[in-house]
């Protein structure tokens, strides 16, 4: 019987790729994901680029929020952050694109040491409510202090390119995404193998025992912080090379909100999740488009205020998957999965 | 001298607001220990019909304000039975972005149903200025601040004398107790919603009356975490004292800080005492110090 679940030895449990069959459909869904850009249409490859961006968003957020249980409702700031450095290295300083990103990846890093530092000695609630005081406050310096941010202008970059290739069309850009994606994911899969994840994995399940058991709270808190916003800067910057326009707009308490409903929606605490979730949320407004397009006679409110529609949507996913799905798609998936496994017994 | 009385007196009418707004908070958290984000949207939701029964429906101003009152307090149950009683129990992440998610919605269906559009809410009283000794008030003022004393009286009294305050107090303090001594847990669940709902109603009628309608109004509702956060987010006067506090602090910010450190200072001045406070004393002015920490 094809079972994932009898291992005998702790390196078996933390295997890259439990069997054989994951390593092949692994190796399809790349073989798949190359021929992307050849079978489908810009604008499929657009969307498919914003959820890459969204993907790695996600990522950091789901280290911090799915597997150390802080809760961050500031995360926006930290993709802002990294935004508006690789765009200010780009514009004012001369860095090339790709250089850019590690800077913006560290800039945002230090932002979240800076913001872990109160969130220290507190928990749940209030962590939230400090995350979002910070997303409050980074929102209003962008919008006010023109000097540096362009103010409610923003800031155009030039197209970006990568050793004198021009990352210019929408299919250069996705095979670029796809590299960091791959990188980033491997590295957050990795995470989670070694004493750093676990740590973290045990401040979430229960604090007091993680320090019993010899975790220094504080540090691995900050280190979650940390790795979290290098994740969001990273996606900043990319969001900022691949838009090559940025404002305050994009970095708004809506933007926060959205990523949590990604890792609510694909899974707290799971990689996987973060991407079906980042996937998800990215096409979910296509399809109330076309939703609303078959209905647009009837009911030409709809195709008017879509921006409020949207929101409205976006909205209920989170509450219904709260409520209905908690474990979201993820959990959705081990349950099928879990089903045809053991078929036909129930559990 | 002058200015500064101005600055207080402005600071101590848009503070009112604010407390009203964290009353409604703090009554939520106090009886079931959910921290609702959607406070400032109820609030919204509050004018919007209220608006829709007086402009579209042309009721009178009195019948106008009872049925709203009724709306909020029906609808608050609604959200309780629906959303948060199946999240009982569950992680403090769920039950926070629970109500995350229902601010995301109500804020939209706002914007769906009535538009982005910037509504004039029809006075409830004259538009006259009163001056005195340089100051200038607006009678609003006057009644917003009244309304949230008699508030603060009336919810003293109904904590401190009623049957059923003395039961939302006892379910605050232990859940599992109050359920052996015969207390309808669940009922005063519901009720401390439908309370905060109604709450929020007369504190977005308030705001609409003062300042306008329009969607962007539900931020007082975060503007009023730092309040019910200073106050301590268990305590009804704490939330009073927060939100006058947060209101002087941001018309202060906006007064003298604005020509030093160049504009926009007012609108965050309110988050920065948020972190500052959550860094010294979590727990508030007047909140119990039982808030775990780490």
């Amino acid at each position: 019987m094809l079972n994932a679940t009898f291992r005998v030895s702790y390196r078996d449990d933390i295997k890259l790729f439990q069997t054989k069959l994951v390593k092949f459909w692994i190796l399809a869904f790349f073989v798949f994901l190359i021929l992307f850009p050849l079978i489908f249409d810009r604008y499929f490859i657009y969307l498919a680029n914003l959820s890459g961006i969204a993907i790695i968003g996600t990522l950091g957020l789901n280290i911090l929020v799915g597997n150390t249980g802080l809760i961050s409702l500031g995360h926006a700031a930290f993709v802002a952050i990294g935004a508006y450095t690789s765009a200010l290295c780009i514009t004012r300083l001369n860095v090339p694109f790709v250089a850019s990103i590690p800077v913006a990846g560290v800039t945002a890093a230090l932002a979240g040491l800076i913001v872990a530092i109160p969130s220290l000695r507190l928990r749940g609630l209030y962590i939230a409510v400090t995350t979002f005081a910070f997303g409050f406050i980074v929102e209003h310096v962008i919008v006010r202090w023109d000097a540096v941010t362009g103010g409610p202008d923003g800031i155009a970059l030039p197209p970006a390119s990568i050793a004198g290739l021009g990352l210019d069309t929408d299919r250069r850009f996705f095979y670029f995404l796809l590299v960091m994606v791959v990188v980033l994911t491997a590295f957050a899969r990795n995470l989670f193998r070694t004493r750093i994840g676990r740590a973290f994995v045990a401040i979430r399940d229960h604090d007091i025992s993680a320090q019993v058991m010899g975790i220094d709270l504080a540090r691995y808190k900050i280190l979650s912080f940390s790795v979290s916003s290098f994740y969001a800067g990273v996606a900043g910057a990319l969001l900022a090379g691949y838009t090559k326009f940025i404002t305050f707009e994009h970095f708004t308490l809506h933007l926060s909100i959205e990523y949590l409903a990604m890792i609510i929606v694909g899974g707290m605490g799971s990689i996987l999740g973060s991407i079906y979730g980042a996937v998800f949320m990215t096409f979910l407004p296509e399809g109330i488009r076309l939703a609303t397009d078959l209905v647009r006679d009837t009911y030409p409110l709809l195709t008017t205020r879509f921006a409020a529609l949207t929101t409205v949507v976006n909205g209920l996913i989170i509450v219904l998957f709260l409520v209905f799905e908690p474990e979201g798609f993820y959990g959705r998936w081990k349950t099928i999965k879990a089903y045809w496994y053991n078929w036909p017994f129930t559990y | 001298m002058t200015d500064f009385l101005q600055i207080l007196l402005n600071g101590v009418s848009l503070g009112s607001i604010y407390a009203i707004v964290a009353l409604g908070f703090v009554l939520i958290y106090k009886a079931t220990d959910v921290f609702n984000f959607a406070q400032g949207e109820l609030m919204m939701i509050g004018a919007y019909i209220c608006y829709t029964l007086i402009i579209h429906l042309k009721l009178g101003y009195a019948i106008s304000l009872f049925l709203t009152l009724c709306f909020c307090f029906v609808f608050g149950i609604i959200i309780e039975v629906l959303i948060l009683r199946p999240l009982l129990g569950k992680p403090v992440f769920s039950v926070i972005m629970v109500t995350v998610g229902l601010a995301v919605i109500l804020q939209g269906s706002v914007s769906l149903i009535w538009g982005d559009d910037v509504n004039n809410f029809p006075p409830l009283f004259a538009d006259r200025t009163l001056h005195f000794i340089g100051i200038s008030l607006k009678p609003t003022d006057i009644w917003i601040f009244a309304a949230t004393v008699l508030l603060v009286i009336g919810f003293f009294l109904f904590f401190r004398k009623s049957k059923v305050g003395l039961a939302m107090r006892g379910t605050a303090n232990n859940q599992d107790i109050a359920l052996l001594m015969g207390i309808n847990v669940k009922r005063i669940f519901s009720l401390s919603w439908a309370i905060a709902a109604s709450i929020a109603g007369i504190a977005g009628i308030c705001y609409a009356n003062v300042l306008f309608l329009a969607p962007d109004m539900s931020h007082i509702g975060l503007k009023a975490f730092p309040a019910a956060i200073l106050g301590g987010l268990d305590s009804i006067p704490g939330a009073i004292a927060g939100g006058i506090l947060i209101g002087i602090c941001e018309t202060m910010a906006g007064g003298y800080l604005d020509q030093i450190v160049g504009g926009g200072i007012k609108e965050i001045s309110s988050f920065i005492v948020l972190i500052a406070i959550l860094m010294v004393r979590p727990y508030g002015l007047f909140g119990k110090a039982i808030i775990t920490r780490v």
